[in-house]
């Protein structure tokens, strides 16, 4: 049982650690935009601009 | 048509076809400051990451641009440069690239929600994390029932309290708050059987602790307001998705208006034109202020306003409406009121006796409200009696009373209605049909009669060429003409030849028609008398003549077309019992003929604002519930008196407004999606409350007679409220 003297704030803190980065991406805004987030990744960065598509 | 080598316009994965859209000048919207030149797009038809990166690049590359930020979710197109770059090339850059493009004002309403969105998801947030590190201490203390100490029972509770209380205060607070301010006016909402369940609950678990007792309720807060501010986020981010989706299309139409200031001409924004100044009115321009025309003559096509498919002569001192279009030469008028103004005044009053009337609108939870309160607070009240009349503690009887309030907790009934309409209005969102209102679908499934608007709504709004046999020859030489004007008729010729030469020197004499030389020989197509044809008499269809040299004129005959499919709408709506009726600010023939096509027997011609508007009080005395359809300016007033209605996405933004829902496309199938979803949307809700119902018949005699412990309610809770999730998910039976 004096286990859990150690292992409910180690827990609680965990949680909390989740709980404020989620907060924070909410208010810096990395919700606002998933669909780009997602696409933003395939850009190729590395190609020539000029090249063509295809 | 593109080389090897040319960008293919549009999305590069085909998800979106490419889109060619002619962009006013937006010069008016650039924000300028120290820092820099700030510019917000709407960019339409952005799909993936092949697009992102050719807009962003593109924009990019021209001069001066620092930032150029795509938003792929929203559309939103962010633009920020420094130097003297004009913002019309930017918008060029981008509709270059075959996307469609218009500016963005922000308005204030959508950031306000956007805040009250973040705020609902933090508390949300908030309240998972309390409610899954209670429940975790919560699962230890039910199984070490018998077995665990009283000190460490009392620890739990303790560090249970230390999580909950705040959570709950912090997580809570937009039912209090809205609990405490319907309360102060004597009304009461959901929101108050919640506030008092949370807090009872976590009154009594406070005690309960302190005094070393068994059972806590602490997750049982929490939890409760986690799954509310599930439905409360739900409902609040489709509210906002759906709102900024209606602005979207209300920012295509949003126009810039040419002012003349001294000697030169500005371009600024409608909001920034006051009555009295002089605006330039482009041949084709759409007018976002009321005038007094003062100089020019031209026509005007006001079938948004009035109905009237037939463009009007114009003449100084003619008096045009915003929401018409000049169609042949440019015109000077002087603005007579605001935009903001420029409707009607008693269509501005008709608005708004309508919206209060909807407002008094009771939905189906509300209803629904308002017999579980006065049930639920007095079986408390009278189980808290009961115990004590049978002997009981005050204690005891206490928390039996709380935990009957907590069991009958009215999360399954807070999530019955949020949680179908998020379902049905994400359905129906991806088909292109934005609804501007939660119970918009609750009434759209009562309505047993529509009222559709003919032009623009029935029909395409445009006419269209009744072709002849071997007139081909004839119209491919009369759009050599056509091509040069913008009148309606003309385009529509256009339309029938497809590409090909224009005519060179073309005049267009405004009320009369088009003139040229084409190999030596005079050509003229318009009117009757202009093209020296005998007025054909007794017919008042759309025609042009066509005439060359001194050959006799030939006719063009116009119809205003159905919109596709409108028949099978029509018909299949009359299989659901559904009567249809037509009414009109048109003349009598042309509806006749529309009427007629579609075998609509109840129909009206040449009706006013007012006359719609009357029709709509008969109805309504009638007892019918009226859905309308409409998209012009007279139909404004009738849209917001109707029972529910619709808009289509080419509407006049006051139409969109005064309306429940805008739907796109050229089709009217979508009216039909709308019904079918709403009649399912409705189907669903009454079963979610019946379910909700079913749970408390069940709930309460256990709680009454004092075996809720907080484990049971904790279950209970939990299941109810995922039956009435899943079932709201639960995808609907195709009929047919």
């Amino acid at each position: 049982m004096e286990m859990l003297v150690f292992l409910i704030p180690v827990a609680l803190l965990l949680g909390l650690t989740g709980l404020l980065s989620f907060i924070w991406a909410v208010r810096a805004g990395q919700f606002d935009d998933p669909d780009g987030a997602a696409a933003r990744i395939l850009i190729d960065e590395d190609r020539p601009a000029d090249e063509p598509d295809k | 048509m593109s080389t090897a080598g040319d960008i293919t316009p549009g999305c590069p994965s085909g998800l979106s076809p490419a889109e060619e859209s002619g962009v006013g000048d937006i010069s008016a919207f650039v924000r300028r400051s120290a820092e820099g030149n700030a510019l917000q797009l709407t960019v339409r038809g952005a799909k993936c990451a092949g697009c992102l990166s050719k807009i962003e690049k593109s924009v990019q590359a021209l001069p001066g641009v620092t930032q150029a930020r795509l938003n792929l979710s929203n559309g939103r197109f962010d633009v920020r440069w420094r130097g003297t770059l004009d913002a019309n090339r930017i918008a060029e850059t981008v509709s270059g690239l075959g996307y469609g493009v218009a500016p963005f004002s922000p308005d204030a309403a959508d950031s306000a929600a956007k805040s009250e969105e973040r705020k609902l998801l933090i508390a949300m947030a908030v309240a998972a994390f309390a409610a899954a590190n209670v429940m975790l201490l919560s699962v230890s203390v039910w199984s070490g029932h018998g077995e665990m100490g009283e000190t460490t029972r009392r620890v739990m509770h303790a560090i249970s309290g230390a999580i909950a209380l705040p959570a709950a205060l912090f997580s809570g607070r937009i039912f209090f708050q809205s609990a405490w301010s319907v309360l102060r006016r004597g009304h009461a909402n959901m929101d108050v059987p919640i506030s008092l369940a949370v807090l009872l609950a976590l009154g009594v678990s406070v005690a309960e602790t302190i005094r070393g007792g068994e059972h806590a309720y602490f997750d049982a807060a929490v939890m409760l307001l986690f799954f509310l501010l599930i439905g409360r986020f739900l409902d609040a981010r489709l509210r906002r998705r759906t709102h900024a989706a209606a602005h979207d299309l209300a920012a295509l139409q949003a126009r810039t208006v040419t002012r003349v200031e001294g000697a030169g001409a500005r371009s600024v924004r409608a909001d920034e034109i006051v009555p009295g100044d002089i605006v330039l009115v482009a041949p084709g321009e759409r007018l976002v202020v009321d005038v007094d025309v003062i100089d020019g003559i031209s026509e005007a096509d006001e079938s948004l306003v009035s109905g009237e498919s037939l463009p009007r002569a114009i003449a100084p001192g003619a008096r045009l409406f915003a929401g018409s279009i000049n169609l042949t030469q440019p015109l000077r008028g002087r603005a007579i009121a605001a935009a903001s103004d420029s409707l009607l005044a008693d269509i501005a009053r008709m608005l708004e006796a309508g919206e209060q009337r909807r407002s008094k609108y009771r939905r189906i939870a509300d209803k629904a409200v308002s017999l579980y309160i006065p049930l639920v607070h007095t079986t408390a009240a009278l189980t808290l009696l009961g115990w004590l009349l049978a002997g009981a503690g005050v204690r005891d009887a206490l928390m039996i009373a709380v935990s009957t309030l907590i069991i009958t907790c009215p999360c399954a009934l807070a999530l019955a209605a949020p949680v179908v309409q998020v379902v049905a209005a994400g359905r129906l969102f991806r088909k292109g049909v934005f609804l501007r209102s939660g119970d918009a679908l609750e009434r759209i499934a009562e309505c047993d009669h529509i009222v559709f608007d003919k032009t623009g709504t029935l029909t395409l709004g445009e006419p269209e060429l009744i072709r002849v046999e071997g007139d081909e020859a004839l119209v491919q030489r009369a759009a050599r003409l056509a091509r040069a004007s913008r009148h309606p008729l003309s385009r529509a010729v256009v339309s029938a030849a497809g590409a090909g030469q224009v005519a060179p020197h073309v005049k267009e004499h405004p009320g009369l028609g088009l003139e040229a030389e084409i190999d030596g020989v005079p050509c003229r197509l318009g009117s009757a008398e202009w093209t020296g044809a005998a007025p054909a008499a007794g017919t008042t269809q759309l025609q042009l003549w066509y005439s060359e040299g001194d050959h006799p004129a030939h006719p063009f005959m116009f119809e205003d077309a159905l919109r596709p499919g409108a028949g099978d709408v029509v018909e299949e709506l009359r299989a659901r019992g559904i009567s249809v009726e037509i009414l009109s600010g048109d003349r009598e023939d042309a509806v006749a003929s529309i009427a007629s096509a579609l075998s609509v027997s109840d129909w009206k011609a040449g009706a006013s604002p007012a006359d719609k508007v009357a029709r709509l009080e008969a109805l309504r005395a009638e007892g019918r519930k009226v859905l309308m359809i409409g998209d012009g300016l007279n139909d404004a007033a009738s849209l917001s008196l109707a029972h529910a209605s619709l808009a289509p996405g080419g509407a006049m933004d006051v139409s969109q407004s005064a309306s429940d829902g805008v739907y796109t496309g050229t089709g009217l199938g979508a009216i039909l999606t709308m019904i079918e979803a709403a009649g399912l949307a409705r189907r669903r809700m009454v079963e979610n409350f019946s379910l909700a119902a079913v749970y408390n018949m069940i709930a309460v005699p256990i709680a009454v007679a004092g075996f809720a412990t907080p484990l049971v309610a904790a279950i209970a809770m939990s299941g109810s409220s995922l039956i009435v999730t899943l079932n709201a998910l639960r995808p609907g039976w195709k009929r047919r």
